[in-house]
């Protein structure tokens, strides 16, 4: 705990300026990543989770504007930097992998071009030695015969195999974190089960800190220390992964674990059930009221309040402030005020 | 249970496409269903999961008759659809209706709401089949979108003002404009955000118990399959590896493969998480562009015995309501 963060976001705001009106995708995001931590970022879609994370690179499209807040890695801010010098720490020491692994290969391009290029312009590796650590890489991504395999074309993987490459390419300059975006939501659920493996295993290996962004409870809950639970572009609530299934404290994170439908009631490969016991789950599932909001024109009230089931007069006059149940967490709701002692 | 008359029953149903390379005769083609038998009863749900690619999408398009089948039969309510065409097929079709994965493309952003829900019985009027008045039909629209929970003032709105929750609604009303007694549901909810996809899984059950529909729902999220089927089919490369009531299959699987989808389904819990146990299986979903000896699973299967590679295992009854395609259960004849 003594040492800084690795990465230190605080209080961001990406903002997009549409035709229909302003669009506040991200609105007072902050965290902090340590090093060699797994952060997941959940949320649905349109909650600005993806937007957070090109915002920390600054790649935010326009007509999208970072509209305040700062980025600290290793204390210097990311989002003030001239374009070369955030140019040389993007792909090099944080890297970044997308959902879509089709799209986000360039389909012209041999393996071997795409995944020797950062390497030549970020170690300075020779052709030759660029290329024997892709090599390197693909093997240990678990790309049987990687030797012949770095010569091809993209559309010649499987989405598994080039989702591979990716994450091959993502490490291959050892960066310090690695943010994946849905890295598996393309895939199907035996690959994605060796995907989620290989990323954990080797950023374990590689000391390599990750932000993955999902929409799946499951895949948080099988890899990440921490969570973050991101609603309508900002955190609605944070804390160790472990803490926050037990004891979710806002009503939509409550809500989001409740509505997801379980298999481990009965499946022998999770947990011993007693003999016999054939227990069926509630008939109904717990299901979340209303639809996300349009984050156009938001008003200063909780986003969540008219799908929120516990809702105050309170919640539909003022955003609530951000305070701390516990060591390391954080809620933002007005059921929680007196926890905070203070008011941000 | 079995007094019960058979709703849909399928035997033997393959759909081969052929693999085109510009003019000339086919150089290959695509098995994406291989010869599957299985049949419903009213009021019940069938499951059908598997990974991208192993044919349960063109199963359920191949039951509504959408792909012509290449062999087998499509019984519904005993009669047989294969053999149908035209306006006597679209007559016999009545009692099956189907919801697609995309509620974006599946709806035509040119009509409203109301049209959309009123096209089936429209069609079904010109083709002489139904006769349903202006006014019958406007209050039948009306009764349909209050009962999947879509106020009857949206009725003027086009697709693009509703998101994509109410689109899906949109879509099931429309699926049960003329009544029927089997809903094909392709991935009905995999489009849709985790919050709006309880709402639209409840939406189904309430619609099963009050209508008495049979549904075939296809999903490749097993948890969604679990909590909706009565009875599940596992399929793989175009066959169905394991077939059996809801409750066993996930107590009790028996096929290598069952067991590797329910072992690396992830499950929203840590703690779980951490302490269990994973089957990793290792390559890729073969495709499925050539006809294979043996076990259609025996490049990926950990359990694979000599004697599944020249050898096709087929689906036999491994206990009471439980078949199973796998040599570990029954001996090669």
């Amino acid at each position: 705990m003594t040492d800084d963060p690795l990465l230190s976001v605080q209080d961001l705001r990406t903002w997009f300026h549409t035709d229909e009106g302003l669009l506040k995708a991200v609105d007072g995001v902050s965290f902090d990543l340590k090093r060699g931590e797994t952060l997941g970022l959940v949320g649905e879609s349109g909650s600005g989770k993806s937007v957070t994370n090109l915002s920390i690179l600054n790649l935010v499209p326009p007509p999208g504007r970072i509209a305040g807040g700062r980025v600290l890695f290793h204390g210097q801010d990311l989002l003030g930097m001239p374009g070369g010098a955030i140019r040389a720490i993007r792909g090099d020491r944080i890297a970044m992998i997308f959902q879509d692994p089709m799209t986000s290969l360039n389909p012209f391009l041999r393996i071997s071009t795409q995944m020797m290029e950062p390497l030549m312009l970020h170690q300075g590796l020779g052709r030759r030695l660029a290329k024997a650590r892709a090599i390197e890489m693909l093997q240990l991504a678990g790309i049987p015969g990687a030797e012949r395999r770095i010569e091809q074309y993209p559309h010649q993987f499987s989405g598994g195999m080039r989702q591979r490459v990716m994450i091959a390419m993502a490490l291959s300059c050892n960066p310090e974190i690695l943010i994946a975006d849905e890295p598996t939501s393309a895939l199907d659920v035996t690959i994605q089960a060796q995907i989620l493996d290989l990323i954990k295993d080797l950023t374990q290996r590689l000391g390599t800190a990750v932000i993955l962004i999902t929409h799946s409870l499951g895949v948080v809950a099988g890899i990440c220390d921490t969570l973050c639970v991101m609603y309508a572009g900002r955190i609605v609530e944070r804390g160790p992964t472990g803490e926050v299934f037990e004891s979710p404290r806002h009503p939509y994170t409550q809500g989001l674990i409740r509505s997801v439908p379980r298999l481990d009631r009965k499946n022998q490969f999770v947990s011993c059930i007693p003999e016999g016991d054939t227990e069926k789950g509630p008939e109904r599932l717990a299901s979340i009221p209303g639809q996300p909001p349009n984050v156009i024109d938001l008003p200063e009230c909780c986003p969540f309040h008219p799908r929120c089931g516990q809702a105050m007069d309170l919640c539909r006059r003022r955003y609530p402030p951000a305070t701390e149940p516990g060591e390391g967490r954080l809620v933002q709701c007005w059921l929680y005020p007196e926890e905070a002692g203070h008011e941000r | 249970m079995s007094a019960d008359p058979l709703l849909l029953e399928v035997k033997g149903l393959k759909m081969h496409f052929p693999v085109s390379r510009g003019f000339g005769r086919a150089p290959g083609w695509i098995y994406a269903v291989d010869g599957i038998d299985f049949h419903l009863r009213k009021g019940e749900t069938l499951g059908l999961v598997g990974e991208s690619g192993c044919g349960k999408s063109t199963t359920a398009r191949a039951v509504a008759q959408l792909h012509r089948p290449t062999a087998g039969q499509v019984l519904l309510k005993g009669q047989d659809l294969t053999r149908l065409e035209g306006t006597p097929l679209i007559a016999a079709r009545r009692a099956m209706q189907m919801v697609f994965q995309d509620p974006y493309a599946s709806l035509d952003p040119r009509m409203t709401a109301g049209d959309i829900i009123a096209e089936p019985l429209r069609i079904y009027n010109t083709r002489g089949i139904t006769h349903v008045s202006r006014q019958d039909l406007s209050l039948r629209v009306d009764e349909l979108m209050e009962r999947v929970g879509l106020s009857r003032r949206f009725k003027n709105r086009y697709p693009h003002q509703f998101s994509g929750g109410q689109r899906q609604r949109i879509g099931i009303a429309r699926a049960l404009a003329l009544r029927p007694e089997l809903v094909l549901c392709d991935e009905p909810v995999s489009a849709l955000d985790v919050s709006i996809q309880a709402q639209i899984l409840n939406l189904f059950k309430d619609l099963q118990a009050e209508f008495g529909l049979a549904y075939l729902f296809i999903a490749h999220d097993l948890a969604i399959i679990e909590y909706i089927s009565t009875r599940v089919a596992v399929m793989y490369l175009g066959t169905i590896a394991e077939l059996s009531d809801a409750a066993d299959l996930y107590c009790n699987p028996l096929h290598p493969y069952t067991q590797a989808l329910l072992s690396a389904a992830p499950i929203p819990d840590p703690k779980v998480e951490a302490s269990r146990q994973r089957i990793i299986l290792t390559g890729d979903v073969p495709s499925p562009d050539r006809v294979r000896a043996g076990c259609p699973f025996y490049d990926r299967c950990w359990k694979r015995m000599d004697h599944c590679r020249e050898r096709t295992p087929r689906l036999r009854e491994a206990g009471p309501g439980h078949q199973v395609a796998c040599f570990l259960y029954h001996d090669p004849d």
